[in-house]
């Protein structure tokens, strides 16, 4: 066992760290405010190797591995959580697949520009009938000859509207169900390919959410990743280390929220004493530091499994569980902690706790992580 | 022919979270975090964005210190420099700044051939603002301290530098080989990249020590061959709060104001 992180991971919280002081946090209440994505800092991020932590130099990738990973998007979470939704999606939801299931050729044309050409990509599984539920797949793609026809709609997409390459799911043989799923590479611009309905969310409010609009889209046969009914196990593999860039960026809001909480308390002076010498608050602190501290070793031990090539589905699914619950205890304690303060705008407590409820819901619910958790207790 | 740019640095504490020991009135060291000097970080900055513009650059980060700045220099690579070296040894350790730049200077005496060295006007730690100037004395080339804009000529052999003044600049133009120490105002010092870090704590960092320098450790180098000796450090005392002028009108405001100056024999 050994707790210590690397000095690669060191330097890359360093590094990020600084990044996100200097960059992220001074905007990040006024795009939250104006629901603006931060372009120019996407930008800076690709040029740095951000946007390609895990993935190997040959393909433009920084060379790094997911502790790595989860450290950046913790860091950049820890002040503003929309930033970190565009990396993790672009990340964790998009390179990612390509550069599991997608072929050399595929690897080669796509990987570069997205893991730091400036590209950003996007994945786009749900649709309004099908969440978690990807079986029930309404968005189709047929065979013709020459190249594939797309029709269909998806939805909540993250990054939607901003990323240049886009995975999605459609189904290629619907009497099969899950196992007639197929995923394909869809590029921005493509012919019948549009951006719909923006969404306007509770918070993340600077991350773009959007629908896609498929009609009669062409995609060019070799734009399939993997084989034909491949798309489940694709999206349920992607899932899984999804959740831990979800799960590291709940660890990232609950701390940000906790830093800001513990400075607060320190200046603010009520009943003639300090709110950090006060013993029932400083329970409360100690309950919100301990969570952190569980969720983060949860999420390592996911990571370091995932490295390690292990089966590690069912715990990252427990670390997203957790360290989404301890994202909103957190956060919602941390507004507490403000008073009245903490409900407004002039602190930014109040725009973690909107954007920590996210983590509770997408890439699947925590309801949904209880099955997954259970299942690998009680079997399917 | 390749054009070599030498850039000195130092690990320094970071001084936002620096405090004096009361009774030794030396640095607490413990517990605080190390860092680049912030105006070495601009000196590197400069050197990488040279770099840049002449494809044929090499840099090759330099410093004295104890084994552990190499972190600093990891930073340095991570940030885009070629090379690093490191002159450590137990026998460097005390030097202060002559000694420190007769290191520094047989460091880049042994690298072999330069064109330009940049270093930062001062670390944060000593504020001394002395190595740099005499390194280049040492080296018995010129120097411009306190350069704020540097643009060099498509030669690579002239430079024209702005030297920062109190209140305002100088325009000075220099021939290579020259040291210039850089400010703040430089520039915008880069991140390290990701994929910089994953190559650079992997990479070589050449570590010298006195005899492989060449030093006479009695001499040359460390604390008893330092003029200098630090007579105390101190904590200086908070200034008291200025004093607000506020009347009805501006005019009245600059009235008052020049009494006091007047009362107080400034003007």
């Amino acid at each position: 066992m050994n707790f210590v992180l690397t000095k690669e991971q060191e330097f890359v919280r360093k590094m990020v760290r600084d990044f996100a002081k200097n960059e992220v946090e001074p905007i990040a209440a006024e795009i939250d405010r104006e629901h603006r994505f931060p372009v120019e800092n996407v930008a800076k991020m690709s040029k740095l190797g951000i946007l390609g932590v895990p993935f190997p130099r040959e393909y433009g990738g920084a060379g790094g591995d997911n502790i790595s990973y989860a450290i950046t998007i913790e860091e950049l979470s820890r002040v503003c959580a929309s930033t970190g939704t565009i990396c993790a999606a672009h990340t964790s939801l998009c390179c990612w697949p390509i550069y599991s299931w997608g072929t050399e050729k595929q690897k080669k044309r796509y990987l570069p520009g997205l893991l730091a050409g400036g590209k950003l990509g996007a994945f786009g599984l749900t649709e309004p009938n099908a969440g978690t539920d990807a079986a029930g797949q309404q968005t189709k793609a047929e065979d013709k000859g020459s190249h594939w026809l797309l029709n269909g709609s998806k939805l909540f997409i993250t990054n939607g509207g901003y990323a240049d390459v886009y995975v999605i799911f459609a189904m290629t043989d619907r009497k099969k169900g899950s196992r007639g799923i197929s995923a394909f590479i869809v590029e921005k611009g493509s012919e019948g390919f549009s951006i719909g309905k923006k969404e306007e969310k509770m918070g993340i409010c600077a991350s773009s959410t959007t629908e896609l609009i498929f009609q009669n889209c062409r995609v060019p046969k070799e734009n399939i990743i993997g084989d034909p009914g491949d798309g489940f196990k694709i999206a349920m593999s992607t899932l899984n280390g999804g959740r831990i860039g979800v799960a590291s960026q709940a660890l990232g809001i609950a701390q940000g929220a906790f830093d800001v909480t513990v400075a607060y308390m320190k200046g603010r002076k009520q009943f003639g004493k300090r709110l950090s010498q006060m013993e029932a608050l400083q329970f409360d602190v100690a309950n919100m530091r301990t969570q952190i501290e569980a969720a983060r070793l949860m999420i390592y031990r996911a990571v370091d499994m995932k490295d390690r090539n292990l089966n590690y589905g069912p715990y990252s699914a427990m670390a997203k569980l957790f360290a989404a619950e301890t994202a909103m205890y957190v956060t919602t304690k941390a507004v507490q902690l403000h008073g009245g303060y903490g409900y407004t705008k002039d602190y930014p407590v109040e725009r973690m706790m909107r954007d920590a409820k996210i983590t509770e819901i997408y890439e699947g619910t925590s309801e949904v992580q209880k099955i997954v958790i259970a299942s690998a207790i009680f079997g399917k | 022919m390749t054009f070599k740019i030498i850039v000195c640095a130092k690990q320094v504490p970071d001084t936002n979270e620096i405090k004096i020991d009361p009774v030794t009135k030396t640095l607490i060291r413990e517990g605080v975090p190390s860092i680049l000097n912030p105006d070495d970080a601009n000196a590197l900055e400069e050197a990488l964005r040279l770099k840049e513009q002449y494809a044929d650059t090499h840099v090759t980060v330099i410093t004295m210190g104890p084994p552990q700045a190499k972190d600093m220099l990891i930073e340095c690579l991570a940030m885009g420099a070629d090379e690093a070296v490191l002159a450590s040894d137990r026998a460097l350790g005390g030097s202060d700044t002559w000694a420190t730049s007769n290191a520094l200077s047989a460091v880049i005496e042994k690298l072999g051939g330069y064109d330009l060295i940049f270093a930062g006007r001062q670390a944060i730690d000593g504020d001394t603002a002395q190595v740099g100037p005499q390194i280049a004395e040492k080296l018995g080339i010129p120097q411009v301290t306190y350069v704020q804009e540097c643009k060099i000529d498509h030669e690579m052999k002239n430079i024209t530098v702005k030297r920062a003044l109190e209140d305002g600049y100088e325009v000075v133009k220099i021939k290579t080989p020259c040291m210039l120490t850089a400010i703040k105002g430089l520039n915008k010092p880069r991140y390290m990249s990701v994929r910089g870090i994953y190559e650079s704590v992997k990479s070589d960092i050449k570590t010298w020590g006195a005899k492989e320098l060449g030093l006479d450790a009695d001499r040359e180098v460390g604390l008893d061959a330092s003029p200098t000796n630090v007579y105390r450090s101190f904590t200086p005392l908070p200034k008291g709060k200025g004093t607000t002028i506020k009347a009805e009108s501006e005019k009245e405001t600059a009235q008052k104001l020049l009494v006091g100056l007047k009362t107080r024999h400034v003007i």
